[in-house]
């Protein structure tokens, strides 16, 4: 029996990398967002450029889920190379969509879905003569007969396309044309629609469609950031790029049409935080975007910026490792190597934010807990979040917010006489006064060092000294507790003895799955938690539950370590949950993963059903 | 030890310069290299450069590695902010520095381990960004710290106080800084005082990438090769913070000779170093010829020194960058923040 939905399925469409069909598989995306219906793409793709195959997964979800599901509705497979592949992963009941210009054998299709084939390379070799253009418009005549097929709204996606080539009439018209193509030869010859159908919809609201990458580089531009230095690395590039665009927007003088920025790509990483920390040193607003290979390289200055207080932003965009591991797919696997980040006793803040809001706010907030802190902060992004189009409450700024520039003397603060000692603390939170380069003529100036000193940054192997600082960056760490992001609980319709706690990019997962485990009867307590060094709370909400499941998308439980080392927490009381096979998340692996858990410890008298599979 | 500080009072005449300040004022703390060591010429020829230029000290931004070089700039200029980095690692850091504030004078110190082995890279890429500094490198072919090691510019051949010969060609960094772009490069002895002082205030004054070469012999490890106080026996020992010690005393070699004259001086180890002025009438605008004497010259087992290049009209980074005249430290809210209006816009690109 075919699969019948409105409004709530999955299109997979696997391509060629670099036969230009992310643009026309976009804007399938956005013509469903416009209908009211939200969708939660997601790029698979090689660390390749041209040739090997990508997948670009679209799921909709009136309902708002924006977790990855797992398995697909329809296949839209135009990659012979991942055919069988392709074919297999159809969900029973489900469609296939080809091109049907070459005859295929029996052989090649299943009998338990529905097969829909459109001879698009026929169409399109009809129409275009170039190979180039029957490459890119197969791509939109796709497009196309989707439409008539799903029962869509052509007239958003034309909306689109005029939105796209504003002032290029050329290319609408041509655009348009290849739609049509698509949609008239499935209206003249094919049964349509099909069971899945998109139905106009008011379930978006107000939500914005960005890549968290983008969202962050923007949260930079907003937080002050005025330099920025990176080297190359997947998947963060594309935060670098964002703020290179974001400046040539908004942060060029209109009267002298000079920039307030520096972007510099640096010959590597090391290159690149270094220029970080001199600039913050220096104290302008200063961050690089790295991925696991950079933050293992950046390890030596991270410690340094730690040990002699300096102000740095890290936005590690993760992805799969060890080593160059998968490149292109997404893991939390780089939080105990960034929490301990360098040698001797170093710690670090961290900040999670699960989507593009968060990693606006977050990445804004940065430059502010650096400042007021003096250390590195880590904002901890990963692929899933930084390199996908999600769908995100709208970003807001408050006007009359000030950066927290922390403690700095001035020139006058030191005319007026107050004592200054680099390493002093004067306000017995662990953060001691800096001045910047250049303040006063006489006062004020220190040697920076990555060497032992004591409280007046003078050199010293002084056992008492040495151990004197180390315990004020000590105090300095519980400090940050109470300034980060606090972690948000969210308790169950009834009361539990069971908690979860996650953090991230796994955030609509996880929301999913609570309601897939609470229609199962198994109610669970959840704690997003939102950075590193946790709150007192976390200690609390684990000391509230039996059993508290920690999901995290690694293989050895990073959070979960961090969390016991760091709350003298007793193992046995975590429960690990993890996903680390290079694929986001899915509501269906975490409620599994819970329930058949729950299930084994036979603690599960509220059980109603079977869990939902 | 560098803790301890010089004492306050002075002669109450001693000569002020434009800005009122003596030569005090660009003094740092007490020297704890071995006593004879180049680097502490070097120190002083930067302290007189910057008083005979009367600039503000805490204008001054000073930034090092890691290495004997590197320590020295806790020696000059005590009202100015210092940074120690880490090792070969400084001109990121001075990179970053200068993108802050263009408008403080920046001053790098490196040494031949710290910029031609560790941080070879990081050297060639400040160079070609063209960061508007004076670059200082201090060389002496060998590890101090770690006790007499050979760094990458020792040249091929030579003998280290153990008797290792070096099989590795030596980088010639004002070599690379030629073909690298620098816009003003040279090279000098630390013995040499008054060709040093002048080349030191001319790349302070060099708005660009100003790189000077400045060999400075090391008198603990370049001084007694073949003997028995040497570095295995003082290991032996355990006793090398005392021999060092024991070395303390010996005076800096001092030369002094005419332009495009040769001359040849003798190190503490006894060997020697060939030094050649610049002749009078040589070109300080070509790059390509600069390269072929330096080549030239190198045949012959001479070391150039004096002033080798400089463009006529140098660009920094900031000129590049096209950034805003005024400091990007000194920006704020205002400046950088686009405000919650035109984030509305930007959402409402979004949907």
């Amino acid at each position: 029996m075919p699969i019948q939905s409105v409004n709530d399925f999955v299109v997979r469409f696997a391509n060629v990398n670099g036969s230009g069909s992310a643009s026309a598989n976009e804007l399938f995306a956005r013509s469903v967002l416009r209908m009211g219906i939200p969708v939660a793409p997601r790029n698979i793709f090689p660390s390749n450029i041209q040739g090997l195959p990508t997948w670009y997964e679209v799921r909709i979800s009136e309902a708002g889920h924006l977790g990855a599901r797992g398995g697909t509705d329809l296949m839209v497979a135009m990659n012979p190379q991942t055919w069988d592949q392709d074919v297999a992963g159809i969900e029973p009941g489900g469609y296939l969509f080809y091109d049907s210009t070459k005859p295929l054998p029996k052989s090649k299709f299943r009998d338990d879905i529905t097969v829909i084939g459109v001879p698009l390379t026929a169409i399109s070799n009809r129409e275009y003569t170039d190979p180039r253009q029957r490459q890119l418009f197969k791509n939109i005549i796709y497009v196309g007969a989707l439409a008539a097929l799903l029962d869509m709204d052509i007239g958003e996606m034309e909306k689109l396309i005029a939105e796209q080539f504003k002032g290029k009439e050329k290319l609408f018209d041509a655009n348009k044309h290849a739609l049509d193509l698509g949609r008239d030869w499935v209206m003249m010859n094919l049964h349509h629609p099909i069971g899945l159908r998109l139905k106009r919809a008011n379930a978006v609201g107000d939500r914005i469609f960005i890549e968290g990458n983008s969202a962050a580089a923007l949260g930079a531009v907003y937080g002050g950031a005025t330099v920025c230095a990176w080297y190359p690395i997947t998947p963060s590039s594309s935060l670098a790029d964002a703020f290179t665009g974001h400046c040539n927007r908004l942060r060029v003088d209109p009267a002298t049409k000079q920039n307030k920025f520096a972007i510099i790509q640096a010959e590597d990483e090391l290159a690149s935080i270094g220029i970080v920390i001199g600039a913050a040193w220096n104290g302008a607003r200063a961050f690089t975007a790295t991925s696991g290979p950079g933050i293992s390289l950046m390890q030596e200055f991270v410690g340094l910026a730690y040990f002699a207080e300096i102000p740095a932003v890290i936005f590690d965009v993760q992805r799969a490792g060890p080593s160059t591991g998968m490149p292109t797919r997404t893991q939390q696997t780089d939080i105990i190597s960034a929490a301990y980040a360098s040698h001797g006793d170093t710690k670090h803040v961290l900040l999670f934010p699960e989507d593009p809001a968060e990693a606006f706010e977050f990445a804004a907030a940065a430059f502010d807990l650096a400042d007021r802190l003096q250390t590195p902060i880590f904002v901890m992004l990963d692929l899933d979040i930084g390199m996908n189009h999600r769908l995100s409450r709208p970003l807001t700024w408050d006007d009359s917010r000030k950066f927290d520039r922390g403690k700095v003397m001035t020139a006058a603060i030191l005319e007026a006489g107050r004592e200054f000692g680099r390493y002093l603390d004067v306000d017995g939170d662990g953060i001691p006064y800096r001045t910047l380069p250049g303040t006063h003529p006489t006062q004020g100036s220190f040697f920076t060092r990555g060497t032992s000193r004591d409280r007046y940054a003078r050199y010293t192997e002084e056992g008492p000294a040495y151990a004197d600082n180390m315990q004020r960056l000590l105090r300095k760490f519980e400090t940050a507790k109470d300034l980060v992001p606090r972690p948000l609980q969210a308790n169950a319709k009834k009361p539990t003895k069971y908690g979860v706690i996650y953090f991230g990019s796994t955030s609509p997962a996880m929301d999913e799955a609570i309601e897939l485990l609470e229609a199962t009867g198994h109610m669970l307590n959840r704690l997003r938690v939102r950075a590193f060094p946790f709150h007192s709370s976390v200690t609390s909400f684990i000391g509230e539950h039996d059993f508290v499941f920690v999901v995290e998308q690694n293989r050895d439980s990073q959070l979960r370590s961090l969390i016991v080392n760091e709350c003298s927490i007793d193992p046995v009381r975590l429960v690990p949950i993890l996903h680390y096979d290079g694929t986001p998340i899915t509501a269906r692996f975490i409620s599994r993963a819970i329930a058949d858990h729950l299930d084994a410890l036979k603690v599960t008298p509220l059980r109603k059903g079977k869990v939902v599979s | 030890m560098t803790y301890v500080t010089k004492p306050k009072f002075h002669h109450p005449e001693l000569p002020k310069n434009e800005l009122g300040y003596t030569h005090r004022d660009y003094e740092g703390s007490v020297s704890t290299l071995c006593a004879g060591c180049g680097h502490d010429s070097i120190s002083a020829s930067i302290i007189e450069a910057c008083f005979e230029l009367s600039i503000a000290p805490h204008r001054v931004a000073k930034l090092s590695g890691i290495g004997c070089s590197s320590k020295t700039p806790t020696y000059f200029l005590g009202n100015s902010h210092g940074f120690n980095s880490v090792h070969g690692r400084m001109p990121s850091v001075l990179t970053g520095a200068n993108l802050a504030n263009r408008d403080l004078i920046y001053l790098g110190v490196s040494g031949d381990g710290d910029s031609a082995s560790i941080g070879f890279g990081q050297f060639a890429h400040a160079i070609r960004r063209g960061v508007n500094m004076a670059y200082i490198v201090e060389n002496n072919g060998v590890y101090g710290l770690t006790k007499g090691q050979f760094s990458a510019t020792a040249d091929r051949g030579s003998k280290s106080k153990r008797g290792i010969i070096n099989n590795d060609s030596a980088i010639d960094l004002v070599g690379i800084a030629l073909q690298l772009g620098a816009t003003f490069i040279a090279r000098s002895f630390s013995g040499d005082k008054k060709q040093l002082t002048p080349l030191i205030k001319a790349a302070i004054e060099h708005e660009g990438a100003a790189f000077i070469d400045v060999i400075s012999p090391c008198v603990a490890f370049n001084n007694h090769a073949g003997s028995t106080k040497s570095f295995d026996y003082v290991r032996e020992h355990n006793e090398a913070v005392n021999r060092l010690d024991f070395i303390t005393g010996r005076a800096p070699i001092k030369v002094d000779y005419a332009p495009g004259s040769v001359e040849t001086v003798e190190q503490h180890d006894g060997s020697t170093i060939t030094l050649r002025k610049l002749d009078s009438d040589y070109d300080v605008h070509d790059r390509l010829a600069a390269m072929s004497f330096l080549q030239h010259h190198a045949a012959k087992g001479q070391i150039v020194t004096g002033l080798l290049y400089v463009a006529a009209e140098a660009e920094d980074l900031h000129g590049r960058l096209n950034t805003v005249e005024a400091p990007l430290n000194a920006l704020g809210e205002k400046e950088l923040c686009p405000g919650s209006t035109v984030l509305d816009k930007i959402n409402a690109s979004l949907r």
